[in-house]
């Protein structure tokens, strides 16, 4: 891994550490209150707030995983350098779509 | 305490990378060491074996193998402290090609030196001034800490992350480069970071600590990593490296 890698995965981990935890947070908050998904998305529709906070998570997620996906790759599977770069690009962009399908569902729509 | 047996079963590796163990029983004595064990099987028993040693005193790094798994300098590793009821598995180093029997091929170890900028590249002539270095400088300190490395190799055959990752400069190049980052007297540090900043560099170390573990002269090659890391990451941010 080159530094430059390093420092985004390292970046991104130390973004995602409030985020995970407010995540995690809002899932017992919701649970606890039983509420229903239509009660979410009355709350998350059209809030910027929560676009935000799911939007930067997402992007955090598809860059960390990516990197840590091509990590193992270069060390546990036959694939070079280059191509475990490739397949870990290709990760990243499913994940970040992926994500950015189940942020816009829930703020949008 | 049990008294030791009076013979030890003794399985080496034989032949390159395609040989196999063989067991030779070698008379157990007071005070042996591995490499006592290894040069009786040579001269008592077959004297084609091949093995590589140099000074017997823990200076000059030349005669690690793998002992009952773990990486170490044989000749100050005393068999009473190793041999598993009265048994003993030696090999060529991990993670290096084999030539013969117990002699590993140490060719890549002293390439990624050479890759990690290991080289001491000086800032003055001789018709300079000698540097004057002080003792207990920041600088100097950390350089003692790590300076004392033998090239036994022994850290990098119980390195996971060179055993997974073969462009991975390992960690005595790594501790090397450490020591000469802290060099004052040394003008290579553009060149070295951006070596060890480079993919294969320090950014793959794990922290496993195998190295630390392992190495004879208990140093701490994860630490000097660990600097490294630090050092590399601060120039790529102020720009002065391109990785």
């Amino acid at each position: 891994m080159s530094v430059r890698l390093y420092l985004w995965q390292r970046a991104t981990a130390a973004l995602m550490v409030p985020f995970v935890l407010i995540h995690i947070a809002v899932i017992f908050y919701a649970t606890r209150q039983q509420m229903t998904a239509a009660d979410i998305l009355s709350r998350t529709h059209g809030s910027a707030a929560w676009a935000s906070f799911y939007g930067v998570f997402v992007a955090a997620v598809s860059i960390h995983a990516s990197i840590g996906v091509r990590n193992i790759l270069t060390e546990w599977s036959p694939l070079a350098d280059r191509a475990a770069g490739w397949c870990a690009i290709l990760l990243g962009i499913v994940l970040a779509l992926l994500g950015f399908h189940a942020v816009i569902s829930l703020v949008l729509m | 305490m049990p008294e030791p047996a009076a013979q030890l079963s003794v399985s080496l590796w034989r032949g390159g990378a395609d040989g196999r163990y063989e067991t030779y029983s070698v008379p157990r004595r007071e005070s042996q060491t591995v490499l006592d064990v290894v040069t009786y099987v040579q001269r008592h028993i077959d004297p084609t074996l091949s093995y590589r040693f140099a000074c017997r005193v823990g200076m000059c790094g030349s005669c690690a193998m793998t002992v009952n798994g773990h990486p170490r300098w044989t000749c100050r590793t005393h068999v009473a402290k190793v041999a598993d009821g009265g048994r003993l598995q030696i090999g060529p180093l991990d993670n290096l090609p084999i030539i013969k029997d117990l002699a590993a091929d140490m060719a890549p170890f002293f390439e990624k030196w050479q890759q990690a900028k290991g080289v001491f590249a000086p800032s003055q002539t001789r018709a300079e001034p000698m540097a004057r270095i002080r003792p207990d400088s920041a600088p100097r300190i950390a350089a003692d800490a790590a300076i004392e490395c033998i090239n036994c190799g022994v850290c990098y055959a119980a390195c996971d992350t060179v055993r997974w990752n073969s462009g991975y400069l390992g960690p005595a190049a790594l501790n090397r480069a450490w020591t000469l980052v802290n060099d004052e007297r040394d003008s290579g540090n553009g060149a070295r970071l951006a070596a060890v900043a480079a993919s294969g560099g320090c950014h793959s170390c794990h922290s496993h600590q195998s190295c630390q573990e392992h190495c004879p002269l208990t140093l701490n090659p994860t630490a000097s990593i660990a600097g490294l890391k630090r050092r590399s990451a601060a120039a790529y941010l102020k720009g002065e490296l391109k990785a």
